[in-house]
């Protein structure tokens, strides 16, 4: 055993942590393996910081779609609940400090409030500028940030940076998973629908990567602009028709359109609209999502039904984000009984890591860029449709490295 | 040559079987709402049940004439009569039942209850909940010791086998094991429990007295990724030489060596191969294969796969009197 147990009783989370680091670096116990399976019981307290800017965000276009205010919130707090769970049997408790500024505010002075508190243990619900910047303050340089928001490539490629884990998979991911999924339908002859927003561009890039890849044929790409602030009610749906059947008419022949519409403005009004009959996918129609509400496999019901419990509503992709960053630091915890930001950092890295998260296999993270592999649902609205890696899609590695940016396609270099 | 094989088998079988009682087993389908009635010297299917909503957990009663059945959306157990075949009581044991474990006399069922961290005691012949004793997160393996004083709980997302003991239904102790604990089994002398990861891969035996981990057993077959292999039922033979590991979307059953701890075969079975048990007689081995809707016969001593016999939607588990 190693020295944990010589920590004073009931003394706060910061001189925990600070003696914790210590104790890490004279027996980092993970390394080689730990026999003793027996559960340490010192008791811990672990912080952990949530940090978010309040930016409105669209309305879904549909009524019946929920419009949840603590997306991504929800499924932290489901996490720290499951972690207390566990904690109990180990004498560690949970806790979870939200710092919500307001769009535009002061990202800084929330860090410092956090650092201040000897909190290092982030997970970070922001857009990807607002992301390198937390990244770069002074404070969080020995931190670990679990970002569960950003689907941007750049930050898996350039912009990546050592103290940041990714938990939601990036686009590029996404647009794999699909591509996979169309080639195993042999739909190979793809239309593109980009909307105008700059994220729809991201994402129209990712499909056209994922083409190239794997030979799918964009034989016609579209843009549309579309203004609309607010969901439609009443009459709109005549007017609606008409604009979409326009927009998708005099295509070359084609098997799948594909729409790009991120911020969810007109995407929802394609299926069965188009000129032709086809099926829609891409950000509507069939998705490719890190999460689904019909999502039942691998026990999976019961963290539904969990949430629903805990949230009043399904569980959304960004709250299942939310759950396994609280719970990647929890599984970290349990396993080499130290909260240290420093030894959670290196144990996550390690072979040793896995999570467990209704995915059918352990998740791990890829070490080039700190980006979780994760299988990819494809789901219609109401339905789990299939989920990526495809079969007979192989890789040396695991056939999750066949979903985004591969060690030899990325710039990103984090621990060689 | 493939059907005089068969022939001969099934021979053999049925040579077996007749010699000693007949054995007959239940087979709980999940996704058919139903449970299937085997006739093991005819092996084949004698009759299908309709039961509440997603049964999955299932086992016989002390006496033999019932089998308790979780029907986990109908969130209570179910007691099917092996005579008349009818459902014949319910018990209240909680939301979301999902396995449980009889004790050794027969008066006691514990249920692990999914949605609510807890392990439900209850009274075989009252029908109440004695007791409610919480545990880890997602709670679901159920293993009692054969002298019925101990019971080992084992939560998925916790990652833990408790240990509680059945006097004052207090967990006395934790251990860790690798993700995903999926079942929990006492070896016949009550020296070890085994206990499967169904994600981590593995299964861990523990010493009960010390309630260390002995040994990590792992898996390994060719042309398999690992990431397919996972442990989740396991049955040990009455003499405590053999046990057999279901290895789920392994499509196989491993068998090992309990004093070695070392994987003598792998027996390719149907798909998602999910609980297995012996007949009483230790001779057969059946397992409930839930994506090939089907169940394998197994000879023991042969370690022969014998037949497949088709059975409802999703099987999930096994009970044989």
């Amino acid at each position: 055993m190693t020295g944990g147990a010589a920590l004073p009783r009931g003394i706060g989370a910061g001189i925990v942590l600070f003696l914790a680091f210590f104790i890490s670096i004279v027996s980092p116990r993970f390394i080689g393996g730990c026999n003793d399976a027996r559960a340490d019981t010192t008791p811990l307290k672990i912080s952990i910081g949530y940090i978010s800017e309040a930016i409105p965000e669209p309305d879904p276009l549909s009524l019946v779609e929920i419009v949840p205010k603590d997306k991504g919130l929800a499924g932290v707090h489901l996490g720290i609940e499951d972690n207390n769970t566990t904690g109990k049997f180990l004498k560690q408790t949970y806790e979870v400090t939200e710092k919500v500024i307001p769009q535009g505010g002061d990202l800084h002075a929330a860090a410092q409030a956090l650092a201040t508190a000897g909190i290092k243990l982030i997970i970070a619900d922001l857009t990807a500028d607002r992301l390198l910047e937390l990244a770069g303050f002074p404070e969080m340089q020995d931190a670990v940030i679990l970002d569960i928001r950003t689907q941007d490539d750049r930050l898996r490629l350039t912009d990546c940076r050592a103290n940041v884990f990714h938990m939601m998979p990036n686009r590029a991911m996404k647009a794999d998973a699909l591509a996979q999924f169309l080639i195993s339908k042999q739909w190979m002859k793809w239309v593109l629908i980009e909307g105008s927003n700059p994220d729809d561009k991201l994402y129209a890039d990712a499909i056209r990567r994922a083409a190239k890849r794997y030979k799918g044929d964009i034989v016609e790409e579209r843009s549309y602009t579309f203004t609309a602030g607010s969901r439609r009610t009443d009459t709109g749906q005549a007017q609606v028709r008409k604009q979409m059947t326009e927009l998708t008419q005099r295509l070359p022949d084609y098997d799948v359109m594909i729409v790009a519409d991120e911020s969810e403005v007109f995407g929802d009004y394609l299926p069965y609209r188009t000129w032709d009959p086809r099926p829609v996918v891409g950000t509507q129609g069939l998705v490719p999502t890190a999460w689904h509400r019909s999502q039942e496999q691998w026990g999976a019901t019961q963290i539904q039904r969990r949430f629903i419990k805990l949230a009043g509503r399904p569980m959304l992709e960004r709250d299942y984000t939310g759950w396994m960053a609280a719970r990647a630091f929890g599984e970290s915890v349990t396993r080499i009984s130290t909260a240290d930001p420093k030894a959670m950092r290196d144990y996550m890295l390690s072979d040793q890591f896995e999570l467990a998260a209704f995915k059918g296999q352990g998740l791990t993270f890829r070490h080039w860029d700190q980006q979780l592999r994760e299988p990819i649902l494809l789901a219609s609205p109401l339905m789990l449709v299939s989920v990526s890696p495809q079969e007979g899609f192989l890789h040396e590695r695991t056939p999750l490295d066949t979903l985004g940016y591969d060690l030899p396609d990325s710039q990103c270099k984090l621990n060689p | 040559m493939r059907t005089l094989l068969g022939t001969t088998a099934l021979a053999l079988v049925l040579l077996t079987a007749s010699q000693a009682d007949a054995y007959t087993a239940y087979v709980s389908n999940e996704k058919g709402n139903t449970v299937s009635v085997i006739d093991l010297d005819k092996m084949e299917v004698t009759a299908t049940v309709p039961v509440g909503e997603r049964p999955r957990g299932i086992i016989m009663s002390g006496d033999k004439k019932q089998v308790y059945i979780c029907t986990s959306d109908a969130d209570h157990i179910e007691v099917l009569d092996t005579e008349s075949l009818k459902v014949v009581r319910t018990f209240n044991s909680g939301p979301d039942p999902e396995l449980f474990t009889l004790s050794p006399d027969g008066k006691t069922l514990f249920v692990a209850n999914e949605d609510n961290n807890m392990v439900t005691v209850l009274d075989t012949s009252s029908g109440d909940v004695a007791s409610e004793i919480p545990v880890g997160t997602e709670p679901e393996g159920m293993g009692v010791s054969p002298d019925g004083k101990w019971l080992v709980n084992t939560s998925e997302t916790t990652s833990m086998a408790h240990f509680i003991d059945t006097s004052s239904l207090e967990v006395v102790d934790s251990v860790l094991v690798d993700t995903r604990p999926r079942f929990a089994r006492f070896t016949p002398d009550g020296s070890q429990v085994w206990v499967s990861s169904e994600v981590g891969g593995t299964v861990a035996v523990i010493d009960v007295a010390t309630r260390k981990i002995l040994k990590k057993i792992e898996f390994a077959v060719q042309g398999l990724r690992k990431e397919t292999i996972q442990p989740v039922g396991i049955v040990i033979t009455p003499d405590g030489k053999t046990a057999f590991v279901a290895l789920g979307p392994g499509n196989r059953i491993a068998v090992i060596d309990t004093a070695s701890y070392e994987v003598k075969d792998y027996l390719l079975v149907g798909q998602r191969v999910w609980q297995l048990a012996l007949t009483p007689d230790a001779k057969l081995l059946l397992s409930a294969n839930g994506e090939s809707n089907d169940v394998s016969v197994i000879d023991v001593d042969k370690l022969k796969v014998l037949k497949s016999i088709p059975v409802g939607e999703l099987p999930w588990g096994v009970a044989i009197k």
